[in-house]
């Protein structure tokens, strides 16, 4: 017997429970990179968040009478909201964000396809408004040679300094301990320690969000797989380099154009933000024209709540901000189709 | 060199020429019984001039044109008519058709040479249209209607499409490397009644030895063609996305390729202007690729119109065990058929077997815009198939349904397997009838 359906009857590779399996191959080396780093501890976080996502959507499928477990789309959120968590926060948290970004996020209104935030960042917002101060707790990484100190993170204790007055660059700012290594390395190439420590991944934060280097490879692998373009993460981190370097100097009384701009970079879960959630399938634009409207935007908001913000981190609420504004972008831009013709004005009577 | 191609969209599937590129084309004996369908071209279906119990000779007029875009259809074979009935062609469509019963013994009659360059281009154009010719890459639009360059348009250029941008076919291919020359002759013989200023080959980069030959056909005999190399991307065999490759100019939405001063003919086509001109042969018999995975002997086999494609399968060794579909045509925009006694029209440049190539998953649309970057006409196939599910034909129609052509890009890439095309299809009917 033989089977007949509409034409094409051959299909390109890309599925879409296979590129979400894709996108956690891709986040593994960060998250592996934060267990290494945090220790055991952040693994389990990492194990819980991902376990409560997917019983949260085994639940629900239950209710709806569809399995949707298939589709891996509960499996990244779980593992993005482990890796937006603090190393040694309480275990219950990241169940909660979870459960808020499947079920409330997700599920309410219709599952995969119809969320219209990244479910995995509007559980972590969720959390970190809640619990602020487990959620702003942070411990240093093993590379210091001790076990769960807290810490403070690069930008939180540059806008405390901020905060109280302080002027000059981040090396001048800050007290935080540098590894040996980079400040050897600092030396040599004439560029803060806290950059290097900070693209390696020693530095305290979430634990998926400290190592840029294995962040920035699986983003490029994600762009290589073509399951995601580069233009969001280039226009994103680009809008973001470019604001810091023209008015990031300004709170910190360097004047225009001498704004810091590497720590900005490879801090705050700014490579996390740009190359795994700014490029969500969902809650981003189709059009490539909206694309890097999108990005633009999310560059803006991140530096304005940066800057000028009384918070010291602000990827994920612009990421946020930008998926609510996402649909009114994709219903103004449009592509200009093949052969357009404009339409002539119809002549007022 | 830089290769030409059109900027938006399109996708690259593999080409699986491979199976059957270096099979020369061989002859299909006389199968006993041909199905020669009334409808093998766009617009009016030819009107049957003979009944059951009819002979008919090989080449002899069985049904004429009913207007002016249609086209006669002529007898493949000497034979019998035994049977007049309804058939459905591989479009799906049903159409009038005459089962002709082979003689044991074929006639030849189409020996005498005659001398085209002393014809005018009307005459020319006469005999085009007499013998039956329709475009052969597929959309058999009569040849003769598309070569009259209306009173006041003028066509600059004349674009031969030999790009075959369909996945597994070859049998253009394969006519460009054996009978190259003859080919050459068609496009002037097209030439002379079209008239442009220049000529132009599109041919793509996995064809380049073609490219090669045909250039230095071109070049010994002084003809002014220009053969243009084109970067390999699907649907380059389009005449809008040809026209943009080669030309960089886009048809107006709604328009034809006329009013960019335009002509676009397939390469088959040629060869069939050829012998039409040459010999005063109808299109009668064609080219056509068998292959696919689940062939076991991938050809390419001139067979008269009207073959069933049981005939063409058995010719090929038959089918493997692991057959799924039967595909008339190319495997992005080809119609599956389910019966194996359908019969090839004038269009048909492929038969495929294919195992199984698709699984049946599919999941909800996850807004990943891969349909909106790869739709080579700049549409948005996500928001027309959302109008179309919600029964919004008129907003589906306002995006562009209508420009969409069905080439398949969106639903290539699709990462949720969602069936676009058969939506667009649906679409477009339900949208036409609500007008």
């Amino acid at each position: 017997m033989m089977t007949v359906r509409t034409s094409p009857h051959i299909h390109g590779n890309l599925r879409t429970d296979k590129a979400m399996l894709f996108v956690v191959a891709a986040l593994i080396p960060s998250a592996l990179w934060g267990v290494w780093a945090f220790g055991v501890r952040a693994l389990v976080v990492l194990l819980v968040s991902i376990a409560s996502s997917l019983l949260v959507e085994y639940l629900l499928g239950l209710v709806s009478k569809e399995s949707t477990l298939r589709d891996g789309s509960a499996l990244v959120t779980g593992l993005l909201v482990g890796m937006n968590m603090p190393p040694a926060v309480p275990l219950f948290i990241p169940v909660i964000a979870s459960a808020f970004a499947i079920a409330v996020v997700k599920w309410t209104f219709g599952g995969l396809g119809c969320n219209w935030m990244n479910p995995a960042l509007a559980g972590r917002a969720f959390v970190f408004f809640s619990f602020t101060s487990e959620m702003s707790a942070f411990t240093l990484p093993r590379a210091f040679g001790v076990d769960a100190v807290a810490s403070a993170t690069p930008l939180s204790a540059l806008k405390t300094a901020m905060t109280a007055g302080g002027t000059g660059l981040s090396y001048e700012l800050l007290t935080l301990p540098v590894t040996d290594f980079a400040s050897s390395l600092s030396d040599k190439l004439g560029i803060s320690p806290y950059v290097i420590d900070a693209f390696f991944g020693n530095v305290g934060g979430c634990i998926g969000e400290v190592s840029s280097l294995l962040l920035l490879v699986g983003g490029i692998f994600l762009i290589a797989a073509k399951i995601i373009t580069w233009r969001i993460p280039v226009v994103y981190i680009g809008s973001f380099a470019l604001l810091s370097w023209m008015f990031g100097g300004i709170p910190y009384g360097l004047g225009a154009f001498h704004g810091e701009v590497l720590l900005p970079l490879f801090t705050g879960g700014l490579m996390l933000g740009a190359f795994f959630m700014a490029t969500d399938w969902v809650t981003t634009p189709t059009t490539p024209k909206g694309e890097i409207i999108f990005a633009a935007g999310c560059g803006f908001f991140t530096f304005l709540i940066r800057y000028f913000g009384s918070l010291p981190e602000g990827v994920s609420l612009a990421i946020i901000l930008m998926n609510i504004v996402s649909p009114t972008i994709e219903r103004f831009v449009r592509v200009k189709p093949f052969g357009y013709v404009r339409k002539k004005k119809e002549a007022k009577a | 060199m830089k290769l030409a191609t059109f900027r938006r969209g399109g996708v690259h599937p593999d080409d699986k020429k491979r199976l059957s590129k270096d099979r020369k084309i061989e002859r299909l004996p006389f199968p006993s019984e041909l199905i020669v369908s009334m409808s093998q071209h766009l617009g009016a279906p030819a009107t049957p001039v003979k009944k059951k119990g009819d002979t008919v000779r090989r080449g002899e007029v069985i049904g004429t044109a009913s207007s002016y875009v249609s086209s006669p259809v002529h007898s493949p074979a000497d034979g019998v008519v035994v049977d007049v009935r309804k058939v459905r062609v591989p479009s799906g469509a049903v159409a009038d058709a005459l089962v002709i019963k082979c003689d044991e013994t074929q006639s030849d009659p189409f020996k005498e040479e005659f001398d085209w360059k002393k014809e005018s281009p009307e005459a020319l154009l006469e005999t085009i249209r007499e013998m039956g010719i329709v475009g052969m890459g597929g959309a058999t639009f009569p040849t003769s209607v598309k070569l009259n360059i209306p009173m006041g348009k003028k066509a600059d250029s004349l674009i031969i499409n030999a790009v075959e941008c369909e996945p597994y076919l070859t049998s253009d291919y394969r006519v460009m490397m054996e009978r190259p020359d003859e080919v050459l002759e068609g496009v002037m013989a097209a030439a002379r009644i079209v008239s442009p200023d220049n000529i132009i080959i599109g041919i793509e980069a996995n064809k380049e030895d073609a490219a090669q030959l045909l250039s230095s056909r071109i070049e010994a005999k002084g003809y002014p063609i220009r053969v243009q190399l084109l970067k390999m991307k699907y649907p380059q065999g389009d005449e809008k996305q040809l026209i943009k490759a080669t030309l960089g100019r886009e048809v107006p939405s709604g328009k034809l390729p006329l009013d960019v001063g335009a002509v676009v003919c397939n390469i088959g086509t040629t060869y069939a202007i050829y012998e039409a001109v040459r010999f005063h042969k109808p299109l009668i018999e064609r080219v056509c690729t068998v292959s696919g995975e689940s062939v076991c002997d991938p050809k390419n086999v001139i067979a008269p119109i009207g073959t069933k494609f049981s005939d063409l399968i058995a010719f090929a060794g038959g089918a493997r065990e692991d057959l799924v579909s039967l595909i008339a045509g190319g495997p992005m925009m080809g119609f599956a058929v389910a019966d194996t006694d359908t019969p090839m029209v004038k269009g048909s440049g492929g038969v495929l077997m294919l195992p199984r190539m698709l699984d049946d998953i599919s999941f909800p649309c996850v807004l990943c815009g891969k349909c909106v970057q790869h739709c080579p006409m700049g549409l948005m196939p996500n928001k027309m198939f959302r109008n179309i599910k919600y029964g919004n034909y008129k907003a589906a129609m306002d995006l562009g349904l209508m420009d969409c052509k069905e080439c398949g890009c969106c639903a290539y890439t699709c990462p949720s397997h969602l069936p676009l095309v058969q939506g667009f299809k649906l679409g477009k009917k339900l949208g036409r009838q609500a007008k």
